[in-house]
């Protein structure tokens, strides 16, 4: 009783045009104060009206001082701080901090990774003080009592066996190791055997000697007025003082092309395709050529990468191509998840498309394709208090603001088609490319070897 | 946003319309809801109706393979769809001025898609990639929310797997796609939403213009859903050979969220109460104090998130622990919580914090565009009124103390499922 395929597939009035588009508002400008508090804590407050609450975001730069390699002590003492800053101090425990906060449908969470200890929070506007004070609290007099620290250090090593079973985590640690080797930034994740040792004291201790507001930024939005906002954070934090300046990340080796290293993961059923190449920083002149040739590479679904292997071929759900910002620039990551009998025929059309991206020029359709997603990209991120508030902090950790994030449309705007293809033969030659490919050897290894560039274990 | 500014009108084919106008900074959001989900998907078909959802982006009339993309990111657009137990879900998000294009596209693949078989072959690909990626290739893949309901549910609809076997996914033919859009992708069983900046006439006009000619087709009757509680614990346990650790999901059966909402609600109240930040009852006593599991939550709705299907749905607990605690310990002590709350309630700190907690992650999903325009278009289609979603912190901040305790007392050892995760040992 139902149609066929083909008679649903046409209407008698036939195929339409496309509608074109109308006329677009220009963005409002950012209301907002950028300023240095006296206890060196660089303060960004924007707002943001849509709903009635503020998204907070602390930034302290957390680089262990004089440490040329990476020291996977000072790493799992950063996650036994993260995971225990927030549960007590000498005014509150654990419970009372959750209270107070959740009275004001406030949330606070510590998060650290190589370069950064981040602190992020929310609440309903009318709780911002709140919410201000327990971070002050936390910050000037985090207790670490040992039954907090010694519990945090079992679930850390715990989660830490659920975190290393993950493909993704597992696949993000071979390729810091192959591209980054035993610089600090690399490691990411501590291993279980390094959290089990960490004492409470030597917790407190890094807290006196890191947690520093010089160096460090807090980024608010949200619906308030932001003069007024400011003097309540410099009262609210005006108690968290230090001498020192955190500690920010050394630069990072530059990143040169070579073998991509297959690493064997037992019973896997889909591997992991990541390779990555030298950027640049997005104060360079060519970044915004740099961002959009990538979205044409695989920074989108409509992107070449995605349309080849997802779209034409099936060999992959997910295919996708980033810049990733590093202390002092950024790489180019590129990722694709594919069945393993599939995975070697991934990787050469992975590895063709760079090629063809850094010889054929984009083309106009392409250009302007990129140039709308990414002006609409800028769009929508800022509508919303939380997506600002990430990306601005990260901005901010860059010695960048506001002024930035206002200018880069025009400077969208400005690329040339000639500029991406510049850029694009530069950045995204193959031979600038490193990577890894984490699957079962046993399936991958034949037709990796006969693809070559690949080291087989 | 507390009280929104709901327009709404039906067109001719029977095409439900709902129109939020707000200052959307000058992006625009619009939603097509499908009153079909998995559970309407038929036997020896499962993952049939995510499949269709792939299909639908796969060109239609006016519209070559790859098109729909393009022209949605082009447009500085992002898209996105997705499959629920009771409906299934198609946006995208656009700066204000590609409004009527984003209408087009929708409009469009309702008239008339183009499902070919290169491009059905070419997507069971995609979803058996997307299968490995989120459950095959990774530890506690479809945990719970593909593994429960087979222990807690005993009919097809209710029990199967959303994701759908490999077999029964690559059996699927260009003739059940056919048959499964002219039984379910009618106008009259969709509603649009568009939310943001845009006037009201306007988009009347634009909403006429694209969808008014799509053929009417009858509304599919449909399906009751309903099965009797189970009247004894059943049991499940699954070998999973990525996990590290044990797992454990608790399954009872909820009040009906469209008749007994308020009842709904409690049980809500009940899960934030017991895992909902380190002062709940679950995360101090279990995670903290004893400690007997490495993470633990229980929550209203098998797929993140409350209020997101008919009747039946599902009150879910989950916890990982480690091999030194049985589950049967695990188990014990939230039949004791639930115990404790049934015969005393929560006091009123516990309830304040739940309130505000909803509140304000409420505002939170709403200060995104397209996230409020998927809230309103699901809403309607559930409940039959989008303006319900403005009532909901009010309502959750009026259930007392003796609700949430007769909504522990509800969850009774003698109909639940419990399911136990196994670790394969591989890794």
């Amino acid at each position: 009783m139902s149609r066929t395929a083909a008679e649903i597939a046409s209407t008698e009035r036939g195929p339409r045009e496309l509608p074109p588009l109308g006329v677009q508002p220009p963005a409002a400008g950012l209301e907002h104060v950028d300023t240095v508090l006296p206890n060196g804590l660089r303060v960004l407050a924007v707002a943001s009206r849509g709903v009635p609450l503020v998204e907070l975001r602390l930034r302290i730069p957390f680089a262990k001082r004089g440490a040329g390699t990476g020291d996977p002590a000072y790493a799992a003492r950063a996650e036994v701080l993260a995971g225990t800053i927030l549960t007590g101090t000498s005014h509150r425990d654990r419970i009372a901090m959750d209270t107070d906060l959740a009275l004001v449908g406030g949330e606070l969470d510590a998060v650290v990774d190589p370069e950064k200890l981040l602190i992020e929070g929310s609440c309903l506007a009318g709780g911002l003080d709140k919410l201000l004070e327990v971070l002050a609290d936390a910050l000037t007099s985090a207790s670490y009592v040992p039954s907090e620290v010694d519990n945090e250090r079992a679930r850390l090593v715990e989660r830490l066996s659920v975190a290393w079973s993950q493909p993704s985590i597992i696949a993000r640690a071979a390729l810091q190791r192959h591209r980054y080797a035993d610089h600090p930034y690399a490691l990411e994740v501590p291993q279980a055997s390094d959290v089990t040792t960490v004492t409470g004291e030597e917790v407190r201790a890094m807290h006196a000697e890191s947690v520093l507001p010089r160096g460090s930024s807090l980024v608010l939005v949200g619906d308030f007025d932001p003069a007024e906002v400011t003097g309540r954070l410099a009262d609210a934090l005006g108690g968290w003082t230090g001498e020192q300046t955190a500690q920010e990340m050394p630069p990072l080796p530059e990143l040169t092309g070579g073998d991509i290293a297959l690493v064997h993961r037992e019973g896997a059923v889909q591997s992991q395709i990541r390779l990555s190449a030298q950027g640049i920083a997005r104060t360079d002149e060519r970044y915004a050529a740099l961002q959009l040739a990538n979205m044409i590479y695989g920074g989108y679904f409509s992107s070449r990468l995605v349309e080849n292997i997802r779209e034409d071929k099936g060999y992959t759900y997910g295919a996708s191509s980033r810049l990733e910002f590093t202390p002092a620039g950024c790489s180019v990551l590129v990722g694709a998840d594919t069945a393993s009998e599939v995975t070697a025929a991934a990787l050469l059309e992975t590895r063709y498309e760079l090629a063809r991206l850094a010889i054929v020029e984009p083309s106009e359709a392409e250009t302007e394709s990129v140039r709308q997603y990414a002006i609409g990209s800028l769009l929508t991120a800022r509508s919303a208090q939380a997506g600002l508030a990430s990306q601005l902090a990260a901005l901010v950790a860059v010695g960048l603001g506001v002024e930035w994030l206002s200018g880069h449309q025009a400077r969208l705007e400005a690329v040339t088609r000639e500029q991406i293809a510049e850029t694009a033969a530069e950045f995204f030659a193959p031979a600038r490319f490193t990577g890894v490919v984490v699957g079962d050897a046993a399936l991958l290894s034949a037709k990796l070897r006969v693809l070559g560039g690949v080291v087989i274990p | 946003m507390i009280s929104p500014d709901i327009h709404r009108f039906t067109c001719s084919n029977g095409l439900r319309v709902l129109l939020a106008p707000d200052s959307g900074l000058g992006l625009v959001a619009v939603s097509v809801h499908y009153d079909v989900g998995f559970r309407s998907e038929p036997e020896g078909r499962t993952g049939f109706a995510h499949l269709f959802e792939h299909l639908m982006f796969q060109g239609s009339e006016s519209l070559e393979k790859l098109a729909h993309f393009r022209h949605v990111q082009g447009s500085g657009g992002s898209f996105n769809g997705s499959t629920h137990p009771d409906y299934t879900d198609y946006f995208e998000v656009l700066p204000s001025a590609a409004l009527e294009r984003a209408l087009f596209l929708e409009a469009d693949r309702m008239r008339a898609p183009r499902i070919t078989e290169e491009n059905l072959r070419n997507q069971v690909d995609v979803v058996k990639e997307e299968i490995r990626l989120n459950v095959l290739n990774r530890p506690y893949g479809g945990f719970p929310w593909i593994t429960l309901p087979p222990v807690l549910y005993q009919t097809f609809p209710n029990a199967h797997n959303g994701y759908g076997d490999f077999s029964e996914l690559e059996s699927a033919t260009v003739e059940d796609c056919a048959s499964f859009f002219d039984t379910y992708y009618a106008p009259s069983n969709a509603v649009l939403t568009i939310a943001g900046e845009f006037e009201v006439d306007t988009a009347i006009a634009l909403v006429e213009k694209h969808f008014g000619d799509v053929p009417a087709r009858p509304r599919p009757v449909r399906p009751d859903f309903g099965e009797p509680a189970p009247e004894s614990q059943r049991t499940g346990n699954v070998v999973d050979a990525h996990a590290p650790l044990p797992a454990l999901a608790v399954g009872y059966r909820l009040p009906d969220p469209v008749s007994d909402l308020d009842g709904y609600l409690a049980s809500h109240v009940l899960g934030a109460v017991l895992t909902e930040g380190d002062a709940s009852r679950l995360q101090q006593r279990m995670v903290h104090t004893e400690p007997l599991v490495v993470e633990v939550n229980a929550r209203c709705g098998l797929m993140g998130a409350p209020l997101d299907s008919r009747d039946p749905d599902t009150f879910v607990f989950t916890a990982i622990h480690t091999d030194e605690v049985a589950s049967e310990k695990v188990l014990a002590v939230v039949d004791e919580e639930l115990e404790r709350l049934a015969e005393t309630g929560p006091d009123e700190t516990e309830l304040a914090r739940v309130s505000a907690r909803w509140a304000a992650a409420l505002h939170g999903n709403h200060d995104r565009l397209v996230s409020r325009a998927l809230d309103y278009g699901a809403t309607e289609l559930l409940h039959g009124s989008a303006e319900l979603v403005a009532e909901l912190p009010e309502r959750i901040g009026a259930v007392t103390a003796n609700q949430v305790a007769e909504a522990a007392a509800a969850k009774r050892t003698t109909a639940r499922a419990v399911q136990t995760v196994t670790p394969g040992g591989q890794q």
